[in-house]
């Protein structure tokens, strides 16, 4: 018991220290190798036009449940007019970047893990050592960079289609006075909230690309292989998505001294 | 010009290279036999640097590998073209995508010339008129030749051949063995084929490595090894298994 407790912590520690050392080799490549920028819009084509539907229909409901909860309590203490003020503010500051990122963890972290993971199983990665080439240039550099220019992009539409959904239910559906609810959602809404959004999108972009190329290049043999890393880029990369969102709340709390 | 020295790897507890040793010259072409599972493809491996020893070294032209990172072992293997046991070909591009992959990206060439040694290589491999196919579309001794022109276009000093026969009909592994015989003649590289198809090996090695146990069990020409009475290497070249004599109780 003791020694798989052991053999699992080390299994761990050596995967995490992994997962930092390609971080590093990312970042070292787009500031000293050739950037394939063809191959960067391909990735954000990619992680961008094949994810809206998904975006969009996460965004529009999850602003709209929001819409209905906060509706329901604010009601009871007469305060209808501000329920689009929480959950625009909380669309730009958490849920907009949270589960966008959760969403496209879901799509694209597992589809660069098995791409990369079956190039792996079928001698692809180590054909494009011998031919010269980096792997990490070549295939993780593209997907970081997509993630990290795409991901602001998709929490944006977001944003923008949660607190749309929601303004027409909380007019049309639940008859809160037009005015008063855009009114007060100009009040509390503040820049910061839409700033603190989009850098949590940039940091969760590069976290589920990173993730889904190390499970992906580090996959184990055959199709079990594959399928594994797989899931676990979409588990690792969700925990790490949602972990990480509250160590950036607080900094960025603290960063733009707000509250 | 490549020196192995001493090579220990294992994987896990599995001991699967114990001490091997060998040296190829120049333009020498030999071939490496040995049981399946034996580490034949683990030694072609290391020779390139895609696995680290756990022990000794591989020097290629002067040169250790030994220490040498992911960027500093990239000029080493632009001296190397590598056919795969699957080909390994990108099965994302075409067949004219995956052989000009190299030059593309080094952007040496321009277009028009890629295209003219696309043309001439895909010629030497017989496979005029296939640029356009992916390899989905192809048959595995298609693909074994795209593969192969896809290693030598960039002309490297070293070619290094993965159970280049491995799946193959008589007649097809037969087109490859010509094949390989014609690209060594052309190139005047080295070539360090790795096989356990004795016909092949025949015919294309001036040299033969027999791994046995993890090491070198003999290195010798051709007509040596095929006519030799040592009871290992007999048995191996003729391909008698060693199976006990079942007895029945009844």
């Amino acid at each position: 018991m003791t020694t798989l407790a052991t053999r699992w912590l080390a299994d761990w520690i050596e995967g995490l220290g992994n997962l930092f050392l390609l971080t590093l080799e990312v970042f070292k490549s787009i500031f000293s190798q050739k950037v394939a920028w063809p191959d960067v819009i391909r990735q954000a084509y990619f992680i961008g036009v094949k994810s809206q539907s998904v975006v969009l229909i996460t965004g529009a409901f999850t602003g709209m449940v929001l819409c209905a909860q906060t509706y329901f309590q604010f009601h009871k203490v007469m305060m209808d007019t501000a329920t689009l003020a929480v959950v625009s503010v909380s669309m730009c500051s958490e849920l907009g970047p949270v589960l966008t990122a959760l969403m496209v963890a879901g799509r694209v972290g597992a589809a660069i893990a098995a791409e990369l993971g079956t190039m792996k199983v079928t001698e692809q990665i180590d054909a494009l050592r011998t031919l010269a080439t980096h792997p990490v240039d070549y295939l993780a550099v593209p997907r970081v960079l997509a993630g990290v220019w795409v991901m602001p992009i998709l929490t944006l539409q977001s944003i923008a289609i949660g607190i749309g959904a929601a303004y027409l239910l909380a007019v049309h559906f639940l008859g809160i006075d037009r005015t008063y609810v855009l009114a007060n959602m100009q009040h509390y809404t503040e820049r910061i909230d839409v700033y603190m959004g989009l850098i949590k999108a940039v940091v969760f972009g590069a976290i589920l690309s990173i993730i889904g190329c190390y499970k992906g290049m580090s996959c184990g043999q055959g199709a079990e292989g594959v399928g594994k890393a797989t899931t676990e880029a979409v588990v690792y990369a969700s925990i790490t998505i949602l972990i990480s969102n509250f160590f950036l709340t607080l900094t960025l709390n603290k960063v733009f001294d707000v509250g | 010009m490549i020196e192995v020295r001493n090579l220990r790897k294992s994987f896990g507890s599995h001991m699967v290279l114990e001490g091997v040793s060998f040296q190829v010259a120049k333009g020498e072409s030999v071939v490496i036999i040995g049981s399946s599972g034996g580490g034949k493809s683990v030694i072609l491996k290391h020779l390139i640097g895609l696995l680290n020893p756990d022990s000794g070294e591989v020097v290629v032209d002067g040169q250790s590998l030994a220490g040498l990172n992911e960027r500093q072992l990239i000029k080493v293997r632009r001296k190397f073209g590598v056919l795969f046991q699957s080909a390994a070909l990108f099965d994302s591009m075409t067949v004219e995508e995956n052989i000009s992959f190299l030059l593309v990206r080094e952007g040496k060439n321009s277009p028009q010339e890629i295209k003219e040694k696309v043309r001439e290589v895909l010629e030497m491999v017989e496979l005029r008129g296939t640029e356009a196919k992916k390899p989905a579309e192809l048959s595995g001794g298609m693909r074994k030749r795209v593969g192969l022109a896809r290693a030598i276009i960039y002309r490297p000093e070293i070619v290094l051949y993965d159970e280049p026969t491995t799946g193959l009909d008589p007649i097809v592994a037969d087109s490859i063995d010509q094949l390989m015989l014609r690209v060594c003649r052309r190139l005047k590289c080295t070539s360090i084929v790795v096989t356990h198809d004795m016909r092949s090996a025949r015919r294309v090695a001036e040299r033969i490595l027999m791994l046995h146990q993890g090491k070198i069990y003999a290195s010798a020409t051709p007509d040596e090894i095929f006519s030799s009475q040592d009871p290992v290497i007999h048995r191996f070249v003729n391909g008698i298994s060693d199976v006990k004599e079942t007895q029945f109780l009844i």
